[in-house]
């Protein structure tokens, strides 16, 4: 075998693989990144609840700690290069008795002591004045106004298309089988063929310890625990103005309210230990879970409210803390066990991984050809009326709406295709078509014809996100059995 | 063939109606023939209709035109006069806001973004279906799960098939006309399930839907789990109690690729919502009085919008009314104000419309909440009429005479269903 094409491969392509990715093509470097799904993420991020913490939740003692607090440092630029939907809107952490309110002092202090500017301790009227929807039970509250709400998988898809305009090169559905090393670094196997590099990122997520131990790189095991998480209809939008936490316990974060970039309030997650690591399904208990907690909070949200739910599914190593550093093989760097705070950490994440693999041995030099900003996409709903006439006057196809719940046109599902949208959920996950309160009953056929229209498939090879996830078949295919 | 004309629009009408299906092509003509002078009809779908043309199977128009016809022909004689009578059609338009004035703000592909006044506005948006999230049923998210008026676009609008193995959830009147459409495309149908003790249909589709092709209904019975990563592959069921708890210990899994819900229906009041409406707990649809006129002078409302319906006939009847609500409320030709509110007692969970005056005839549509053998509604002392059954899936109506209420002086009436 030659020498290897690639300087680092990057394996996995959730917030964390694609922060590392995307940091690393700021240097003359040849990246390639394998992600196993039909997007990048598509696995646990997209399922994260998309908080930006606010620098006070992970201890001290901990590597979450530090990164925690860095990371959240680093999303305003990163937000004003990429084009993703970000906002501080704050939180607040409740208490409902004497006992509690101590622990929001600990808090507080864990902050100060770390430099989070603006922590603060409000009273029940306070608290009452600024929330008005929050129980009247609690008594009350630390406010961090650091703390923000993202889109986790508008950022992944926002920092990959900024790697790849600077020259990162990525594969899809593409399953790592093995690591070996070879001659001047590592090959990386997969159900596609073998790619070889010098340096190896492991930021498989779930999977990360399979792949390790097949590297022989690590004997940590991922554990996953699931999240289960419900959005509710957007006319409750400004019932809370601010991600709420209950005060957290010994075993949990508790189950939090949090309005979400676009404007769906969002309630869960729940976090129950599992085996299975294709397990999203979301169950009954887990519903009357988080419902009952979440009317002790906010006693005027009910089930009837609830449009969609879901599931993911968090990568818990033991010891609870991430897993960041070289390996006994030589070119494998861990990033393992990124559960909370990592999507809020993964910018820091990523830098630190860039002076691991400096440290290793691989050089970066500027790339001069880095551009740090994405080409800003047309969202329609976000323009004023002026604007979107303007738009629709140009192109019509921005006055054809296509989802009518959020308000999405042709000319932004079009966008979204030619952007790498290859399925109804990349496009979901990208416009917001099909994520509204008819979640799709009127969008889904519109969205299909045009995936067939700008792909130059039949419709039949439309799916919902790739592999065996077939919408529709053929009267013909009735016979044959096997998907369409 | 139907024909529109190419349509210069205007700066000002008199009555835009948001919509254009059954109740909105009923609300023009109603405004029409009530003296309304321009009128415009707004489709967000290329072609007005609603969803008529997706529905082929018969048994539309038995009360209206007093005959037969499937949902298409239906919709074509509706759309014929809508053209006849010089009503504006502005079709592939959405409506994104209305205010308490009365502009109307338009977007459509072809003539971008625009708007404009109307004097006077009626809301026939129609309802949409609720989803998977609505019941939060448990379990993975593959593909393959629908509701049945997805399924039917699939099927009758783009000729392809939304599945080959098929469980039905919930016994909506789609969801029964699916099953039957689906078996004649050659999809195996393995069964109806509905977690009620009744069917949520109308019986005559229980019937020629599921009995006359051997399609088994389970009721009391629910679907707990879907199970598959990329596409459905199996769902879980398990009959119900007296609470409608599952007993997971009685549960079976049924092998399929698809989970079509039939499990009701919303009624879309977005844009009600927007103009600030006074809404029904209920209905979830505004409150109307027996103009159909809503807490909003001068805004109307009519069809699934106020109150989900059995039959498109009656979404027609009361649309009508609508329209010539609106026609009157231009040329001042109003009736007087109504001078009854209509309560929900007993097994009543709501009437349409909500209040009705003394001195003319109305038709009073109303719901019950529970299954009744022969009994009687009565509206407080005024009036009672003997019914044989009723259901909480058939609607039940009742025709109000003035001289029934000549004797009654109060500002309520309570309804009530008691059993005989």
């Amino acid at each position: 075998m030659t020498a290897p094409v690639y300087d680092v491969a990057i394996l996995g392509g959730g917030i964390v693989g694609c922060a590392i990715a995307r940091e690393l093509t700021r240097y003359r470097l040849r990246l390639v990144l394998l992600e196993k799904e039909c997007e990048v993420g598509f696995g646990t991020s997209k399922s994260n609840s998309g908080i930006i913490h606010a620098g006070h939740h992970s201890g001290p003692d901990t590597l979450k700690g530090p990164l925690e607090w860095a990371g959240n440092r680093k999303w305003d630029v990163l937000h004003e290069e990429l084009d993703f939907g970000f906002e501080r809107i704050g939180e607040l952490m409740v208490a409902w008795d004497a006992e509690q309110v101590e622990i929001l002092e600990k808090y507080k202090k864990r902050g100060e002591d770390r430099g989070v500017p603006g922590l603060e301790i409000w009273d029940r009227d306070r608290v009452r004045r600024e929330e008005p929807s929050l129980s009247r039970d609690i008594i009350a509250a630390l406010h961090a106004p650091t703390a923000g709400v993202v889109n986790p998988y508008e950022v992944c898809f926002s920092l990959i298309d900024s790697a790849r305009h600077n020259g990162l090169e990525i594969r899809v559905e593409t399953t790592v089988t093995g690591v070996a090393a070879v001659e001047g670094g590592l090959r990386v196997d997969t159900d596609r063929g073998a790619v070889a590099a010098r340096y190896v990122v492991n930021a498989a997520g779930l999977f990360a310890d399979r792949i390790a131990a097949a590297a022989g790189a690590g004997d940590f095991r991922i554990r996953p625990r699931k999240g289960e998480e419900y959005l509710l209809d957007k006319r409750l939008r400004g019932l809370v103005r601010r991600i709420i936490f209950p005060c957290p316990t010994a075993t949990s974060k508790g189950v939090l309210v949090i309005p979400t970039f676009d404007g769906t309030i969002m309630v869960g997650p729940t976090a129950n230990p599992i085996d299975d690591k294709g397990d999203l399904s979301t169950s009954s208990e887990g519903s009357d879970e988080v419902f009952d907690q979440v009317r002790r909070t906010v006693p005027g949200i009910s089930p009837r409210d609830c449009i969609a739910e879901f599931a993911g599914l968090r990568a818990v190593a033991d010891g609870e803390d991430f897993i960041i550093g070289p390996s006994a093989v030589k070119g494998f760097i861990n990033v393992a066990g990124i559960q909370s705070p990592g999507l809020t950490a993964a910018p820091a994440i990523a830098d630190m991984v860039r002076d691991i693999l400096a440290d290793e041995g691989l050089a970066l030099s500027a790339n001069d050809d880095f551009v740090p900003e994405v080409p800003k996409r047309v969202i329609v709903s976000h323009l004023d009326t002026a604007a979107q006439v303007a738009l629709a006057a140009r192109d019509s196809r921005y006055g054809h709406i296509c989802c009518r719940c959020e308000l999405v046109t042709e000319g932004e599902v079009v966008d979204a295709i030619h952007a790498g949208a290859g399925t109804l959920d990349g496009i979901k996950f990208r416009t917001r078509a099909g994520m509204g309160r008819c979640q799709g009953g009127f969008c889904t056929w519109r969205c299909m014809e045009l995936l067939s229209r700008e792909m130059g498939i039949p419709i039949e090879q439309v799916t919902k996100r790739g592999g065996g996830s077939w919408l529709v078949c053929r009267r013909e295919d009735l016979e044959e059995g096997s998907a369409a | 063939m139907i024909t529109e004309r190419p349509l210069h629009l205007k700066k000002k009408y008199d009555v835009v109606v948001a919509g254009g299906g059954p109740a909105g092509m009923a609300a023009a003509l109603g405004a029409r023939d009530a003296g309304a002078e321009s009128i415009l009809m707004v489709d967000r779908e290329p072609m007005a209709g609603g969803i008529l043309w997706q529905c082929i199977h018969n048994g539309f128009g038995l009360h209206h035109f007093k005959e037969e016809l499937t949902g298409p022909e239906y919709a074509q004689r509706y759309l014929e006069q809508v053209i006849e009578h010089d009503i504006d059609i502005l079709t592939d338009t959405y409506i994104y806001d209305i205010d308490r004035d009365r502009n109307v703000q338009l977007m459509s592909g072809e003539r971008g973004i625009h708007v404009l006044e109307s004097r006077s506005v009626v809301l026939a948006m129609g309802a949409r279906e609720r989803t998977r999230g609505a019941i939060r049923i448990a379990g993975s998210r593959p593909a393959g799960v629908l509701t049945a008026g997805l399924a039917q676009k699939f099927v009758n609008m783009a000729g392809v098939l939304p599945g080959r193995r098929v469980v039905i959830l919930g016994s909506g009147d789609i969801g029964l006309i699916m099953a039957r459409r689906l078996v004649l495309e050659g999809v195996e149908v393995l069964g109806v399930f509905e977690i009620m003790p009744h069917v949520n249909g109308l019986g005559r589709n229980v019937v020629q839907c599921l009995h006359d092709f051997d399609i088994p209904l389970h009721l009391s019975t629910t679907v707990t789990e879907i199970h598959g990563r990329d596409r459905v592959e199996k769902v879980t069921v398990a009959p119900v109690d007296e609470n409608l708890v599952p007993d997971l210990s009685k549960s079976w899994d049924i092998p399929c690729d698809t989970l079509m819900l039939s499990i009701g229906l919303i009624p879309e009041n977005e844009l009600s919502r927007r103009i600030n409406l006074r809404l029904d707990p209920v209905t979830t649809g505004p409150v109307v009085d027996s103009t159909m006129e809503t807490s909003v002078d001068g805004v109307f409302a009519c069809g699934n919008v106020v109150h989900i319906h059995d039959l498109v006939d009656f979404v027609s009847q009361e649309s009508e009314l609508a329209g010539r609500g609106a026609g009157a409320y231009l040329t001042g030709h109003r009736p007087p104000a109504d001078n009854i509110r209509l309560v929900p007692g007993d097994n009543v969970a709501y009437c349409v419309p909500h209040t009705i005056s003394s001195d003319r005839e109305h038709t009073v549509y109303l719901r019950v909440r529970r299954t009744e053998g022969k009994c009687t509604i009565k509206f407080g002392d005024a009036y009672a009429k003997k019914l044989l059954y009723v259901f909480p899936a058939e609607m039940v109506t009742v025709t109000l005479r003035p001289k029934f209420l000549q004797e009654f002086h109060g500002d309520s009436l309570r309804v009530d269903v008691v059993a005989r």
